[in-house]
């Protein structure tokens, strides 16, 4: 699956049908198997680290095939994958504020 | 750098370097950054800057859901639906997801053979995908229904924590809009594809953008089917 980065513009991108169709599969396996998390009950750690491995796969083999981004350029690639890593330092630190919010929260109520 | 001055739109591009020296290269000496159709690179910016507007719609619920002291409800009971006498959790979300991965994989047809100049079968795919994500807002629309009837609403429920509804509606309408955008977006460029619109100029790369929006769509949806209703 080497293709020379960038070559493929000219014409578009393109590439053998039967690659969409595993990664078709493969989405419905992974949400398939992010639903029987639910359907067993799972819960506590095992139920949200698997979600989120469900979902980070599904994510990125979206992005990766469907939008075709590991047959563009890096300068695209970096460009549009690296700026939402923001969202990990705002996650953060609303992470810290409901924290907080939640234990002053609890001292207000008297809980 | 003269073979980053003349390599617009047609025209064989030569690879960059690897690695490092490849993005320097396109993003230095004051020639275009990205070796794209503008369209595709300004598609592209677009889904970034929607990516944080649902980025924060998503921080903000885990703020609220973290800083709650009432129990949040849960997702896999007020979801659930009963067929045939039995009570299946989340099923109807399970559904809408399916229906979404299957028009992403239709819409990655359309592209590919709108590459291939076979107008007929790309203007099928994309109606097909169109009428894939009708039918996931339709689904939505009778999931609002059935929430608003229980007595959901944007400031309390009967369920538990007042701000679930705020969360629900805000997010889900978001990403409601644009399904329904990206239906209307999807039927005008199929509708173009057949009347051999594209054929003339011999550019097919509006399919490929339109079909970017539309994977960015199923892609918000993987974040808040794990996020919001798998929790």
């Amino acid at each position: 699956m080497e293709h020379a980065q960038g070559l493929e513009h000219a014409q578009g991108q393109q590439h053998p049908i039967s690659v969409y169709f595993s990664v078709w599969g493969l989405l419905f396996v992974l949400s398939a198997m992010s639903y029987l998390v639910d359907y067993l009950h799972l819960q506590g750690y095992l139920r949200w680290s698997l979600i989120l491995v469900f979902m980070l796969m599904k994510a990125g083999l979206i992005v990766a095939v469907f939008m075709h981004m590991r047959w563009e350029r890096l300068a695209l690639m970096y460009a549009i994958l690296t700026p939402p890593l923001c969202l990990l330092v705002l996650i953060t630190l609303m992470a810290i504020e409901g924290d907080y919010t939640f234990m002053t929260r609890g001292l207000f109520f008297g809980q | 750098m003269t073979q980053h001055t003349e390599t617009n739109t047609a025209g064989a591009l030569a690879p960059p370097p690897p690695g490092w020296q490849g993005i320097v290269a396109d993003w230095s000496s004051d020639v275009q950054a990205f070796q794209v159709p503008w369209g595709k690179a300004m598609m592209w910016i677009f889904l970034l800057s929607d990516t944080f507007i649902f980025g924060s719609f998503l921080t903000g619920y885990m703020t609220v859901r973290m800083s709650t002291t009432v129990p949040w409800p849960n997702p896999s009971e007020v979801f659930a639906l009963t067929i045939g006498g039995t009570e299946i959790p989340l099923i109807l979300i399970a559904i809408m997801t399916f229906i979404l991965i299957s028009s992403s994989g239709t819409m990655a047809m359309a592209v590919n053979f709108a590459y291939r100049r076979d107008r007929a079968k790309t203007a099928a795919l994309m109606l097909a995908t169109a009428a894939f994500g009708a039918t996931f807002v339709g689904m939505q629309a009778f999931e609002w229904t059935k929430l608003i009837l229980e007595g959901v609403r944007p400031w309390g429920n009967p369920m538990g924590a007042a701000q679930f509804g705020a969360c629900f509606f805000m997010i889900t309408g978001f990403h409601g809009l644009h399904v329904t955008v990206g239906v209307i977006y999807l039927s005008i460029v199929a509708l173009r594809v057949l009347r051999g619109r594209y054929e003339r100029t011999g550019n097919y790369h509006i399919v490929e953008i339109a079909g970017l929006y539309w994977h960015f769509v199923d892609l918000v949806w993987v974040f808040i089917f794990a996020l919001f209703y798998l929790w």
